[in-house]
């Protein structure tokens, strides 16, 4: 894929000169002391990351961690100190006013927080708002923000005001507006953070399900581990103006680089991150289907197991077979397809633990998985199962 | 004993000291004077532009019919409040008929109108100038504060030696006294709106002219709406006064009756300006009430 924003070594400091500063960041003053010395706020420090096209970009950190700072560097709401920032393979720092605005109009959209509606507008004329501004012409805007009303949901509210809405279809307002400019990049400050649990969920589900017929680049501001870990492709942890790690979710678990981000991931629940691929294991013992009775018998007792699964020659799964039955079947002369048992769970390897769990617990053999094409990629024991979440 | 003594000894503790003197007036004086001579063309061209507008408003106002005038302030007072605040509106109005002001009240409308008119063309532009730059905000806070302080009478004074005496030095002095309610008040407005709302639109690409007239005017127009509310009842109190400057209108007719200690022409003048302030006052608060954005 390839590289839709990159963010080179950007510094963003607040206060009445901040260039002044540059130098005392740079030394690596701590922010504390350069707020107490010059009375400058130091809110991104040296930030470096590529977002491909079509990834789920999150940035996660507490509040004051210089989150919301950084995204709104990326439309540039905040100017940068200093650092670059290329779409595209332009910088925008360089853009003058009018390519400025037309970079704001064509490739980037933002949802807010607490949605930043307009009150005075009613639905459509929120969601009509920056087609407006890019002056489509009146039949035009009004249709294609119908259009994205109805995508978001919201069909049949068009004429009300945004605070006859609750805070969900509010920021699905948000949203069908961030999308009826069709933007390529979507920035998201928080998006979901004012809404109640339950909302948020759903919120969640439907950011997924439109990303991936979407298929835009998308930068997500969350302070929610869980929340990043569900919807990120790539999570960036930042800390006092910082970025300490960047990685996939897997990489944050598995081998998280301070302490501050293990403290982290200490609040995640591991079965919604972990997936079968994770913790299966390939499979020692298999037994063709061509193989027979016999050899199959061999390879339980070699391995002192009482059940072995069978495949076909292009390794796709056929069955399983217990070594009771393989005895009975070689004295009463039956083949191996027809002893083949079929009482197994399979899965893909994408598959989350969490949603493992009740197999594992309902069943004797080992949970397979296998892709589209029934291919066998991997065993999972029960233990695994169980034990991965500790 | 020991205080008397005291100030026996030092005589300046007791009173001013009387070598400690500087005649602000006279400057002050100086200044109006050399406005007045210096810029002479400049003001004349005010004073025209002036005249004109309260000569069409005038005009107009004194061509209306009587009972055109009351059916569109019942209507507004119907619209805007209520079906019996209208009926009360419409009757007070032919109320100041019987003692024989219409001509009258119908100035005094004519130069509130005029003030108000231009406090908005105004006011309205300085607001967004101190909502945009903390600077004018500074340097208008005072000004405002000044303005609204001076007693009014104070400002008859040099309205008059730049406009001499009428109509026009009245609306001059009625609009300096009536500004400042609508100038804080867009700023104040402006200032208000959610900076989410503001960063959303410059987020879409908006220019500045489209953040001030999409979204901060709309925004701020209940407030904007409020200070014309308090202009125009500041305007309406003050026309008493300018008309000691020779303004016609009900506030002369006060004026007269004090000077004559008429009770009776005196009460009734002043009933007029009265109902006139409580009907403008309705009316305006209803249709900025129209405004009020909801949520």
């Amino acid at each position: 894929m390839p590289v839709k924003v990159e963010v080179k070594n950007l510094t963003k400091i607040f206060g009445r000169n901040p260039k002044a500063i540059l130098e005392k960041v740079k030394q690596g003053m701590s922010k504390e002391k350069i707020l107490e010395d010059t009375g400058h706020t130091v809110g991104i420090r040296n930030a470096s990351f590529q977002v491909e096209e079509g990834e789920v970009f999150v940035i996660m950190g507490l509040s004051g961690s210089g989150k919301s700072t950084l995204i709104r560097c990326l439309n540039l709401l905040n100017k940068p100190t200093a650092g670059e920032i290329y779409v595209d393979g332009d910088n925008i720092l360089e853009y003058d006013k009018k390519q400025l605005k037309k970079f704001r109009q064509e490739k980037v959209a933002m949802v807010f927080q607490h949605f930043g509606l307009l009150s005075h507008r009613t639905v459509i004329g929120n969601v009509e708002y920056g087609l407006e501004v890019k002056k489509i012409p009146k039949n035009e805007r009004c249709e294609i923000a119908k259009k994205a009303i109805a995508n978001a949901g919201l069909a049949g509210w068009e004429n009300k005001m945004p605070n006859e809405l609750s805070g969900g279809m509010q920021q699905r307002v948000g949203l069908a507006r961030a999308l009826a400019n069709d933007p390529d990049i979507l920035l998201m400050d928080e998006p979901f953070s004012a809404l109640d649990p339950l909302i948020r969920r759903d919120m969640q589900y439907e950011l997924m399900e439109l990303q991936s017929r979407l298929k835009k680049t998308i930068i997500f501001i969350t302070h929610d581990i869980n929340e990043a870990f569900k919807i990120g492709d790539r999570v960036a942890v930042m800390k006092d103006g910082v970025i300490e790690q960047i990685g996939t979710p897997e990489e944050l678990l598995a081998s998280p680089e301070s302490e501050y981000i293990e403290n982290f991931v200490k609040d995640i629940d591991r079965s919604k991150v972990l997936q079968a691929k994770h913790v299966m294991f390939k499979p020692t013992v298999l037994v063709s289907i061509k193989e027979g009775l016999k050899a199959a018998m061999m390879e339980m007792k070699s391995n002192g197991i009482s059940s072995v699964f069978v495949v076909d020659s292009e390794k796709r799964l056929q069955g399983i077979v217990t070594i009771d039955d393989t005895i009975k079947a070689i004295k009463e002369n039956k083949t191996l397809r027809e002893i083949l048992k079929h009482d197994y769970y399979t899965t893909d390897c994408e598959a989350f633990l969490q949603d493992l769990i009740p197999k594992a617990t309902d069943t004797k053999y080992p949970l397979a998985v296998i892709d589209e094409d029934g291919k066998l990629l991997g065993l999972i024991s029960r233990v695994s199962v169980l034990s991965a979440l500790v | 004993m020991a205080a008397g003594q005291l100030s026996l000894q030092l005589p300046y503790m007791n009173n001013f000291p009387e070598f400690l003197t500087f005649n602000l007036g006279v400057y002050v004086e100086k200044f109006v004077k050399w406005l007045d001579i210096n810029f002479g063309d400049f003001f004349e061209a005010v004073s025209n532009a002036i005249l004109w507008l309260m000569i069409h408003i005038e005009d107009l106002l004194l061509w209306l019919p009587w009972w055109l005038v009351v059916i569109v302030v019942l209507i507004m007072g119907w619209r805007f409040s209520s079906v019996i605040a209208g009926i009360v509106f419409s009757l007070m109005l032919v109320l100041v008929g019987t003692f024989g002001y219409w001509d009258y009240m119908m100035y005094t409308l004519a130069i509130v109108l005029a003030s108000v008119i231009i406090s908005l063309i105004f006011g309205i532009p300085i607001g967004i100038l101190m909502a945009y730059s903390s600077y004018v905000q500074a340097l208008m806070r005072p000004v405002l504060d000044f303005m609204q302080t001076m007693p009014s009478f104070v400002y008859l004074i040099p309205a008059m030696l730049l406009f001499g005496l009428g109509k026009v030095p009245a609306v001059f002095a009625t609009t300096v006294y009536a500004i400042p309610p609508v100038i804080r008040l867009t700023d104040l407005g402006i200032r208000q709106v959610s900076k989410e709302m503001v960063e959303a639109a410059i987020s879409f690409g908006s220019g500045s002219w489209d953040v001030l007239t999409k979204v901060q005017l709309p925004q701020a127009l209940p407030a904007i709406m409020a200070g014309i509310n308090q202009t125009t009842m500041m305007a309406l109190s003050m026309v008493v006064i300018a008309s000691m400057i020779g303004a016609k209108g009900l506030g002369m007719e006060v004026l007269i009756a004090i000077n004559r200690i008429e009770i009776g022409r005196g009460f009734e003048a002043g009933l007029g300006i009265v109902i006139i302030a409580i009907i403008m006052d309705r009316i305006s608060q209803g249709i900025a009430n129209r405004f009020k954005i909801p949520g």
